[in-house]
């Protein structure tokens, strides 16, 4: 008699939860005719794999995930979506000629991504890290330290994108 | 404890979705977002790589995940503010009738 | 998570019956969230009244009185009048979005009070990121109210969700700045870490009431200002302005999906009264929280009070001020708010470093607050003269003068 597989622990249940919501919104994302609930799905997966990080014991990650891409990018998005009146209800197909090629070329990225994951045998257990606070703390020094130049041309690529995106979305007339 | 091929399998997944949304899709504002799923599944696996990795006292994975979604915001507003001038000088955000440099 | 916790005694309870470990902190977590939201709910109620009953009290009406004692139980007969109205859903409505955005608004409020601390001991979850998490669980309520007013179909809705997304993210801004200011002096994001840093023990005992509001007044006002805006609150409930747009992006709603929005709202207001207290007034400190039993019970009647009061002077300034245009809405936040905020920060982070004790910094800080404060408002009271210098209309204030004097030296007769 073969040996049962044993049962799934509580965190691989909550694991594939998120994952499964996880990809059906991204899948809602590419394939919603309408693209107000395009958006919306988009807003589902950013939260989706803000609990992923969640479960990578990324706390700060998640919660900036959830204020950086729902509080500004998804609300972005859906302006942008409104005042463009890109709404394509199902008149005209939302996909464009090149379609078919292209689903075939993301499925078999998919699936070479899916063989070259599966060959490899990675660590299925992971060294406990940091205390919380300390870890949040930790991330600051890195960014003040090691990184502080990534850092730096970071603050400047986010003030040259806010005088950028105001020049351009500006209204001349 | 979930395997790490579970977490790289949902990043593979989100970054051929977002691929197919990048390349099939007509309207600008929905290739926009599907560039977003892709930043997103390089960032979960940034993060699973610095979760499973043997020193997660380095915090690398998390610095860039950090770095990328600042990156994604100014992309995303620059990207949303092209659309937009654009949408009022064609009056269409179909990229398949933007084609003015096509011969 | 600290030391001891409410939910430590249920998960013993429930290991010791032999459930394991996990399932046991999912069943203790779970009764905790029921209590969490039932409070919610029902403080609604509550906070319903206090609204009615004070602003009745400033226009020097009674408001209800009728059911119950000091018509305590007039909410609840609202409510069952809300609940057996028609629900109507207008034609053409965007199914998803149009019955999705009444219960976003609720959960992102509610999810909230997750990690408020009620008490020593007594919080949903002490986040070690509890600050930046009621700062991001924010924008569910941004995201609401743009589903509800592009899901009625209708171009006003729509028009006032663009309206309520302007005004939520301008606000939200100088919100967190203030915020940021106390996570620089306490050096942590945890609510439950924020309120002890605010005791004050002298001689052994827990006086309580080193609240960094008396450190920081600008940046207490700051957040007082934009918590009225995030809340929707007079002067700033240009969002629904009944008396002239009618209402917001909530205008096709009826019954009780209408009933969670205006839920939603009222318990938002108290939640950031709430969050002002536990930052800038000490949350469940004062005197006597340290004693071991009758502690815990001090601090929880400590944070009711003080998060009420401030819910009070909300209302208070509801009743009080006129409602401002749009314009100068915008203004406000991004011209006067967050320069403020931001000089605050700067001052704050040069003077932190500065090699001299605690008690000198925490000085500084207070001098700087003050310096702010001076600043705005000269700037301000500079900025009105010139604004209102320049034209001389019928209306002015000058011509009202002159009427009210008329009327004075006729009653002198």
């Amino acid at each position: 008699m073969p040996e049962l597989p044993p049962l799934p622990t509580i965190s691989q249940l909550v694991f594939t939860g998120f994952a499964l919501f996880t990809c059906a919104s991204a899948l809602g994302v590419v394939l919603a005719r309408n693209l107000f609930h395009g958006a919306l799905a988009l807003v589902a997966t950013l939260f989706g794999v803000a609990g992923l990080y969640v479960m990578l014991e990324a706390e700060f990650l998640a919660v900036s995930q959830v204020l950086v891409y729902v509080g500004a990018i998804a609300t972005l998005i859906t302006f942008a979506i409104m005042l463009t009146r890109s709404m394509m209800y199902g008149k005209t197909s939302p996909l464009n000629r090149q379609w078919g090629k292209t689903g075939l070329f993301a499925v078999m990225i998919f699936l070479a991504l899916y063989g070259f994951v599966g060959s490899i045998p990675w660590a299925d257990s992971a060294p406990a890290v940091l205390a919380d606070e300390s870890m949040i703390a930790a991330l600051g020094v890195e960014f003040v330290t090691n990184y502080v130049v990534a850092f730096e041309v970071m603050g400047l690529l986010l003030l040259v994108a806010l005088v950028g995106a105001v020049m351009l979305a500006r209204d001349n007339n | 404890m979930v395997p790490l091929t579970g977490y790289l399998l949902v990043g593979a997944f989100l970054f051929s979705a977002g691929l197919y949304g990048a390349l099939a899709r007509k309207n600008a504002i929905a290739v926009l977002m599907s560039i977003e799923l892709m930043l997103n599944a390089a960032n979960i696996n940034l993060v699973a790589f610095w979760r499973y990795g043997d020193t997660p006292a380095d915090l690398t994975g998390q610095v860039f995940a950090v770095l990328i979604i600042a990156l994604a915001a100014a992309e995303a507003a620059v990207g949303l503010a092209l659309i937009i001038s654009v949408y009022r000088e064609r009056k269409t955000v179909d990229l398949d009738e933007l084609d003015l440099l096509a011969g | 998570m600290q030391g001891s916790t409410w939910s430590d005694g249920i998960v013993g309870l429930l290991t010791g019956l032999g459930l394991p470990d996990m399932l046991a902190l999912g069943i203790a977590y779970g009764i905790g969230a029921f209590i969490l939201v039932n409070f919610g709910m029902v403080s609604a109620l509550l906070l319903i009244w206090i609204t009615r009953k004070a602003i009745s009290r400033m226009q020097d009406r009674l408001g209800p009185n009728r059911l119950g004692p000091y018509g305590l139980f007039q909410t609840v007969a609202d409510a069952a009048k809300l609940i057996s109205k028609e629900i109507i859903t207008p034609s053409q409505s965007d199914f998803l979005a149009y019955n999705a955005a009444p219960i976003l608004s609720v959960f992102g409020v509610l999810i909230l009070l997750a990690v408020v601390p009620f008490a020593p001991g007594l919080v949903g979850m002490d986040l070690n990121v509890g600050v930046l998490f009621v700062v991001a669980l924010g924008s569910i309520g941004v995201m609401a109210a743009l589903m509800a007013g592009w899901g009625s179909n209708n171009k006003y809705a729509l028009l006032a969700g663009f309206r309520v997304v302007a005004q939520l993210l301008s606000y939200e801004i100088p919100m967190v700045l203030s915020i940021l200011t106390v996570v620089l002096v306490t050096g942590t994001m945890s609510f439950g870490r924020i309120t002890e840093f605010q005791s004050l023990t002298i001689g052994g005992f827990n006086l309580g009431i080193g609240w960094l509001g008396i450190m920081m007044p600008a940046a207490m006002l700051i957040f007082f200002i934009s918590s009225l805006a995030e809340a929707e609150l007079t002067p700033f409930d240009l969002l629904e302005a009944e008396s002239e747009l009618i209402a917001g992006f909530h205008i096709e709603y009826s019954g009780m999906k209408f009933a969670m929005f205006f839920l939603a709202q009222f318990v938002n207001a108290w939640v950031l009264s709430a969050l002002m207290a536990v930052l800038f007034l000490g949350g469940w400190q004062g005197p006597g929280v340290g004693l071991p039993v009758i502690g815990p019970i001090l601090g929880l009647g400590y944070f009711f009070i003080k998060s009420y009061a401030i819910y009070v002077l909300q209302q208070w300034v509801r009743g009080t001020f006129p409602r401002i245009r749009i314009d100068q809405m915008m203004y406000f936040a991004w011209k006067v708010l967050v320069p403020a905020s931001v000089a605050l920060i700067v001052v704050q982070a040069i003077v932190q470093k500065l090699p001299v004790p605690d008690p000198v910094i925490y000085a500084f800080i207070f001098l700087a607050n003050i310096g702010v404060i001076w600043v705005v408002v000269t700037a301000l009271q500079r900025y009105i003269k010139s604004a209102t210098m320049g034209t001389k209309r019928s209306f002015e204030p000058a011509g009202l003068i002159g009427t009210m004097q008329k009327a004075d030296t006729y009653a002198m007769y």
